[in-house]
């Protein structure tokens, strides 16, 4: 999909980190490169969230690097700060500013975070918010929306800190079925547009139309990565096939 | 009717006094109230526990003691300052433990996703605090910090005992005069009545400006 020549931007090598005795990363090695589109999947509890969290510092790690386009991740204040700003992240369940405006989310981080004026946060913001297919919702507060609205606002509130890259951490799992597709329909917009994205998700047709890569986990540890027309076809290995014969049959 | 027409000055100026006290340490301890809730919540190890002991310490002191470490304690140390200042101190830093406790138990009641979200988006730590976590905290603690400040404006009481002109301190001046004691009383229970009721009125009116819909 990608025809630029491939320039690593989110690079993890030996990353470990156990939640009690539970070995949650397991040396995991993972390059993403600039405009990539890559895909997490695999059981729960295999620990794809937690690596997407890893990936802007949310879940801390115990040894490994991860570097953010050449710089690696600080450990904690305002140059953490300042590399999050970079990398955006869309939750699970959404997580707008539940005492702010529709519009407040998207300008808030923009005037606090990069300095904007007000009146060049709010342009932007209607803008996004236009992208989205959201502008008149813009002063509504986010309980007023529907589940589908408020992911792609929180993708608006995201997109309005032009980040170098996306994390999705299982951005459809909390909608409604009918709801699931506004917000694909948005994200395979941006995957068209070049965007850097890192999207856990058990949206197996997603992966297969927007994604470059396919990455499989289970249990820790990375299992496959592979193009996904590949991974779809023919699973290597027999976690993947076990759990591609369970989802892709109902 | 008359023990209050006759002492009207004393009583004013008791009155004064004890709403100058109030709103001064009231004032204070809620600045005081919010820093070390955010000390208490910080990432830094050293913050969390300067911020523990400044709670232990001061929610577990009777007031009055307080006052008598305050007002003997620190002219041995050469810091000498007047009555006023000394009880606003006392006062203040004892509340502020508690609207401490009050704002962090506010903050809990804030889903974890929500400071998530600020800080992914590059918020610092107090930025998210400030701007994200507090103000939606605000609305659960609103009742209960009126609550507090209800009982620092009664407990500025005590500071009469240590030269500082409030409310309950008038009774001396107008008992020595040969007034009923129980009408004195019901003068000074009016105005505590007046103030506690005025706070209670503005927390009220606060609590429904802060509760939008969400």
């Amino acid at each position: 999909m990608t025809t630029a020549p491939f320039t690593p931007l989110i690079q993890l090598s030996g990353v470990n980190k156990h939640y009690g005795a539970l070995h949650v990363l397991q040396d995991i090695d993972l390059t993403v490169g600039r405009g990539e589109v890559v895909v997490v999947i695999g059981p729960s509890g295999s620990g794809k969230s937690t690596l997407c969290r890893a990936i802007n510092r949310l879940e801390s790690i115990e040894s490994g690097t991860i570097t953010i386009d050449g710089q690696p991740l600080p450990a904690e204040g305002r140059g953490l700060a300042r590399l999050r700003a970079e990398v955006g992240m869309v939750f699970q369940s959404f997580n707008l500013f539940a005492h702010k405006t529709v519009l407040q989310n998207v300008t808030l981080a923009q005037v606090k975070v990069r300095g904007r004026s007000r009146a060049e946060a709010e342009a932007k913001g209607r803008s996004l918010l236009e992208r989205v297919g959201l502008v008149e919702h813009a002063d509504k507060y986010p309980a007023q929306l529907s589940g589908g609205q408020q992911q792609r606002v929180a993708i608006a509130r995201a997109l309005a800190m032009e980040p170098k890259a996306l994390l999705f951490d299982e951005p459809t799992s909390a909608l409604d079925p009918e709801m699931i597709t506004e917000v694909l329909d948005v994200m395979r917009g941006l995957a068209a547009d070049g965007m850097t994205m890192v999207v856990v998700t058990h949206e197996m047709g997603f992966a297969r139309s927007a994604a470059n890569r396919v990455v499989f986990m289970a249990d820790g540890r990375i299992v496959e990565d592979r193009a996904p027309e590949e991974f779809f076809a023919n699973p290597r290995s027999e976690r993947a096939k076990d759990f591609l014969s369970k989802i892709l049959h109902h | 009717m008359h023990v209050l027409t006759a002492n009207w000055h004393t009583y004013w100026e008791g009155f004064v006094g004890t709403i100058e006290l109030t709103a001064v340490s009231s004032a204070l301890a809620l600045l005081l109230g919010v820093l070390i809730a955010g000390f208490r919540v910080s990432p830094v190890p050293g913050l969390r526990a300067f911020g523990t002991v400044w709670v232990t310490l001061l929610r577990n002191t009777p007031l009055t003691l307080l006052f008598f470490i305050v007002v003997l304690g620190l002219p041995r140390f050469g810091i000498s300052l007047p009555f006023f200042t000394f009880a606003v101190l006392a006062l203040s830093c004892y509340t502020s433990a508690f609207i401490c406790e009050a704002l962090r138990s506010g903050i809990n009641t804030v889903p974890l996703g929500q400071g998530e979200a600020a800080r992914s988006l590059g918020m610092t730590f107090g930025q998210t605090l400030s701007l994200v976590v507090l103000p939606q905290a605000a609305r659960s603690v609103i009742g209960p910090i009126g609550s507090l400040l209800i009982a620092l404006a009664k407990n500025s009481a005590i500071a009469g005992s240590f030269s500082v002109t409030e409310l309950l301190g008038s009774y001396r001046t107008i008992n020595e005069l040969g007034y009923s004691i129980i009408w004195t009383f019901v003068w000074i229970a009016v105005g505590y009545l007046v103030i506690t009721l005025a706070i209670s009125a503005v927390f009220n009116l606060l609590e429904r400006r802060l509760a939008v819909a969400r």
